[in-house]
């Protein structure tokens, strides 16, 4: 099958990779660019464990052809630290205990990024609609809210003293 | 020496009874967790599988020529190709024999035919369509009920006249076993002149434990080491070595298997699967790594299903509702292949432990296991062998007799329970139940929730013509399997074990038989090499899962982890621990006898200052060691529990049922658990949050229904119930602390209670809020419409 190249920014660096028009993005990250933090858990767009930032949007990266990427920006798990260290939202999630078999647990830091700021200052019913979109087995959900309301908590900090 | 210079030493430490935060888990937060699809390896071909549409037919014919003409097909395997190998068929855990690639017919919807394997994933699944296979349907049987009918179609012919099973005699040719325990003519006795009795069915469902992780597994055959590595999501790595042995005729030398990072197990990565057998061929064939990864949909339909139990119970009592006698029977369906994941001797598993926390006098089980057109499987979702259904019949039927009696589920409970003077306690089903507190857990519940105050409340919205139920389960578990004399799995014994390794600068290395799938196993054993020796769980590495470095162990279900390999691990401690007691003497110029152990060190009685640290006396392990004395400072042990431990807990559930719609609102859940000694109470709460949840998911909308044709409904996650963070109630968790008297640190475990506590519980409420209207039992799962016909059958949504 032929393929097209396309190019695209991943986690601030531009990359170049060749594509079937059918390749969705998850297989893309995972093995042409070795970025295997994005998992696969349903194909169906239901569980969530491939959630990815696309332009700013929270995005299931087994529901998106790798083509439609094309030009645009994407940010996967391996893009949340930074020089300053742990995001808050991971930092929150090892504190909270909101993690067990690490499976799900890279999609929901990027759902919880992206929606702390689309939401900087949620209610627990917020929260549970928020992170709804991503399905986790172990943890039963409340290690993971307190998370997200931690997190909340000392972005909002970091923002009145900066 | 100050109380606060032992509090610091013990901070330092952070040993047992310390929430300390999991050492796993800045890994997985940055993506580097290392799942078995997360490995590459160079050459690597991907597998795929082509299944069945017809749950019964025969295969007429399979044409491969036109998957073989795709280019990036490497080759295309069915059952003739493995048979030359004797590869076709494998044994199952249950003593029954599973087809790995379908020979001649099929017997569930979705069953292996042929493997595929190619370049990559998407030229795989290209040439599963290629592949043509032509089927002659056959008659299909679903209904348990009607597998030993004369005229029942035969699933499986290549037991036809084999009337013996592996677990006694066969009476029908779909029939697997008959299993029995109790005494049956005093229980019936008892039934015959009992003051009360009654009787409940209850079908307890078909699921699926679903993990967010699938099944896969990565083989890899190098044809001139004559070596093969398998990197699998297994629960018991060292027993997929042996079966592999066994199987693929290489001594286990030459086989690694390794169960690197696994996203969630529940049950469902027991078993060994038909699709890990094939990329295991393929790569013995083909001598090229072979990467086999099953999608969601696969994942439902054919690795494992848990339940699936038609169960009868009766029970007998006195006027007062004191238990006189239990009886049950059930109908067990298996599936296509008897692929249980249960200890050898144990058809039923632990089912036996179905007398609860209760004085039951005498009674009577017996479980009929049959085949029919379904996925095989039997595996323990999130709990010990069938225990989730032990515990489900037996506080259905104690509810049940309360409302015959009108007496409270809370107190025909108390005047049942095993007092805390009566353990160790026979029950008469054969278990010794080795410590429990029931009563002191149930009040504690009682008094948190106001529970007066919630039947008051009750009372008034019936009155009201409001539906609201109170739901109420004191549970006890039987996990930590098992003592090797009775608990084998495939003829070894279930002990489990661990080796620790002090290095020179007190640093520690130790490695156990299990394997972790998200509970934590890093950061609890650490604490508890801590703590028996001293040493910071900062600086001690655990390791598990690599059958070439780790110890063989039987590995991580049934909660076995810390009752077994935590009893080995404390135990190899202790035994370190002995050796250093010898060096500090030698150091110090004392004898034994003089020294004492003090959190990290072993001073000399009255003599303050004369003291040396675990630190010190592991440097001088390899330098400064008594004449006589091995150098180093290691320690293996191998455990074999005298005993199963016996966790148990009391939980409450307050729902709230919507007349027009059917649905239920969980108002509050209480959970209170008594596993004994707490390691990591942080991962404690954690276990309890996501075993309530699976639990929950359980009760209230899982299920893997079968049409009358043998179609699976329900194979996705658009169907297949996971509860989000929306409809996942709140939890509040609670304790009580009675330890093992058998366990070297009296631990329990603690991960599947809430699963096995929880299910019935959810029931109790819902039945509860009808039972004012003489509804005594309601099928799960209670979803809204399923309850919703339960309002309309009763009449209560009309007329308003």
């Amino acid at each position: 099958m032929s393929k097209r190249a396309i190019s695209f920014n991943l986690n601030g660096e531009s990359v170049d990779a060749m594509v079937e028009d059918r390749e969705l993005l998850v297989h893309v990250l995972r093995e042409q660019l070795n970025k295997t933090g994005t998992h696969i858990g349903c194909e169906t767009s239901h569980c969530g464990v491939c959630t990815v930032d696309l332009d700013g949007e929270s995005v299931k990266s087994c529901t998106i052809l790798a083509v439609q990427v094309a030009g645009r920006s994407v940010m996967s798990v391996e893009g949340l630290k930074d020089q300053s260290g742990l995001h808050a939202v991971q930092q929150a999630f090892i504190d909270e205990h909101g993690l067990q078999c690490g499976f799900c647990t890279t999609g929901m830091l990027m759902r919880a990024y992206r929606f702390l700021k689309e939401n900087p200052d949620p209610s627990e019913e917020e929260i549970r609609w928020g992170m709804s979109g991503n399905l986790c087995r172990c943890t039963g959900y409340q290690n993971i809210i307190k998370a997200v309301q931690s997190a909340a908590k000392k972005l909002k900090n970091v923002e009145q003293t900066a | 020496m100050s109380e606060a210079e032992q509090v610091d030493r013990q901070d330092v430490i952070q040993g047992i009874g310390c929430s300390r935060k999991r050492k796993e888990d800045p890994r997985f937060v940055q993506g580097k967790g290392q799942y078995v699809d997360d490995i590459k390896m160079d050459g690597m071909l991907f597998a795929d599988i082509v299944r069945s549409p017809f749950p019964h037919a025969r295969i007429k014919s399979i044409n491969k020529e036109k998957a073989l003409a795709l280019p990036g097909v490497h080759a295309v395997l069915t059952a003739e190709d493995l048979k030359p190998l004797k590869l076709h068929w494998m044994p199952t855990l249950a003593g029954d024999v599973q087809a790995v690639l379908a020979d001649e017919k099929v017997v569930f919807q979705y069953q292996e035919v042929a493997v595929v394997v190619a370049e990559n994933r998407y030229i795989a699944a290209d040439a599963v369509d290629l592949v043509e296979v032509e089927y002659e349907a056959l008659p299909v049987l679903v209904d348990a009920h009607k597998a030993m009918d004369a005229d029942a179609p035969i699933l499986r012919e290549d037991l036809v006249g084999k009337m013996e099973g592996a677990h006694g005699k066969r009476l029908h040719d779909n029939h697997i076993f008959s299993w029995e325990v109790g005494d049956k003519d005093p229980t019936d006795r008892v039934f015959e002149n009992a003051d009360v009795t009654v009787e409940q069915k209850m079908y307890y469902h078909r699921v699926h434990p679903s993990p967010l992780e699938t099944c896969g597994c990565l083989a890899s055959y190098d044809n001139v080491r004559e070596h093969l590595t398998v990197y699998i999501t297994s629960q018991a790595p060292h027993v997929v070595r042996t079966v592999v042995s066994m199987l693929s005729g290489l001594p286990e030398s030459k086989i690694r298997i390794v169960s690197p990072d696994i996203g969630g197990g529940f049950g469902n990565k027991v078993g060994i699967y038909p699709g890990y057998v094939t990329a295991i061929v393929a790569s013995l064939v083909l001598g090229r790594p072979v990467k086999w990864i099953e999608d969601r949909i696969e994942n439902l339909s054919t690795t494992a299903f848990a339940r699936d139990y038609h169960m009868t119970g009766e029970l007998a009592c006195d006027k007062d509702g004191k238990i006189k006698a239990l009886r049950v029977h059930v109908l067990a369906d298996h599936g296509a292949f008897d692929a249980c994941a249960d200890p050898t001797k144990y058809p039923a598993g632990m089912f036996h432990i179905c007398t609860g926390s209760y004085d039951v006098p005498v009674a009577h089980v017996k479980v009929d296991g049959v085949y029919t057109n379904k996925c095989p499987g039997g595996v323990s979702y999130r709990c010990s062998f069938r225990v989730t259904e032990a515990v489900y019949v037996i506080e259905r039927l104690m509810d049940v007799m309360a409302q015959k009696l009108g007496i409270d589920k809370a107190e025909i409970r108390q005047r049942n329970f095993v007092k805390p003077e009566q353990f160790p306690y026979q029950t008469c089903l054969g278990f010794e139940l080795d410590s429990g507190d029931y009563n002191t857990g149930l009040k504690k519940v009682m008094e948190a929730v106001d529970y007066a105050g919630l039947r008051r409340e009750q009372t008034e919205k019936r009155a009201k013509g409001e539906l609201m139920g109170i739901g109420l389960v004191t549970f006890t578990e039987v996990v930590g399997a098992g003592p090797s004399r009775t608990c084998d799995i495939l003829g070894v014994g279930m002990f489990d074990s661990a080796e620790i390794r002090v290095h020179p600068t007190g640093s520690v290395i130790a490695r156990m038989g299990t394997i972790t799938q998200g509970q934590g196993h890093q950061t609890t054993y650490a604490q508890i090499i801590a703590t028996e020796l001293g040493l910071p769980s900062d600086n001690i590495q655990i390791e598990e899962g690599d059958t070439d470095t780790a110890p063989y162990g039987l590995g991580t279900y049934g909660s076995r982890s810390t009752p077994v390999a935590g009893a080995a691990t404390a135990r190899a401690a202790r035994k370190i621990r002995a050796k250093a007691c010898k060096i500090a003497a030698h150091l110090l110029e004392v004898s034994e006898d003089d020294l004492e152990w003090d959190i990290d060190r072993f001073k000399v009685k009255g003599v303050p200052g004369q003291e040396k640290t675990m630190v010190d006396i592991a440097w001088a392990a390899y330098n400064n060691f008594p004449e006589g004395l091995e150098p180093g400072l290691e320690a293996v042990d191998y455990y074999d529990p005298p005993n199963f431990t016996y966790p148990s807990g009391a939980y409450l559930c307050v729902v709230d049922i919507d007349k027009g719609t059917g649905v239920t609102s969980v108002r509050r859940f209480y959970a209170l658990d008594d596993c004994g000694t707490r390691i990591n109470p942080m991962i404690i709460k954690g276990q309890i949050h996501g075993g309530l949840t699976e639990g929950y998911a359980v009760a209230m909308g899982q299920e893997l229904p079968y049409d009358e044709g043998g179609n699976l409904l329900g194979n996705t996650f658009m169907d297949y119930f996971i509860p989000t963070a929306v409809e996942t109630p709140v939890w509040e968790t609670d304790y009580t602390v009675t330890p093992s008297p058998h366990h070297p640190l009296g631990a329990k475990g603690v991960a599947e209670s809430p699963h096995v506590g929880s299910i019935p519980c959810f029931t109790s409420a819902v039945v509860d809020a009808f039972a004012h209207l003489d509804v005594t039992h309601m099928n799960m799962p209670h979803n809204a419409y399923r309850v919703w016909k339960q309002i309309h059958a009763l009449g209560l949504n009309t007329g308003k």
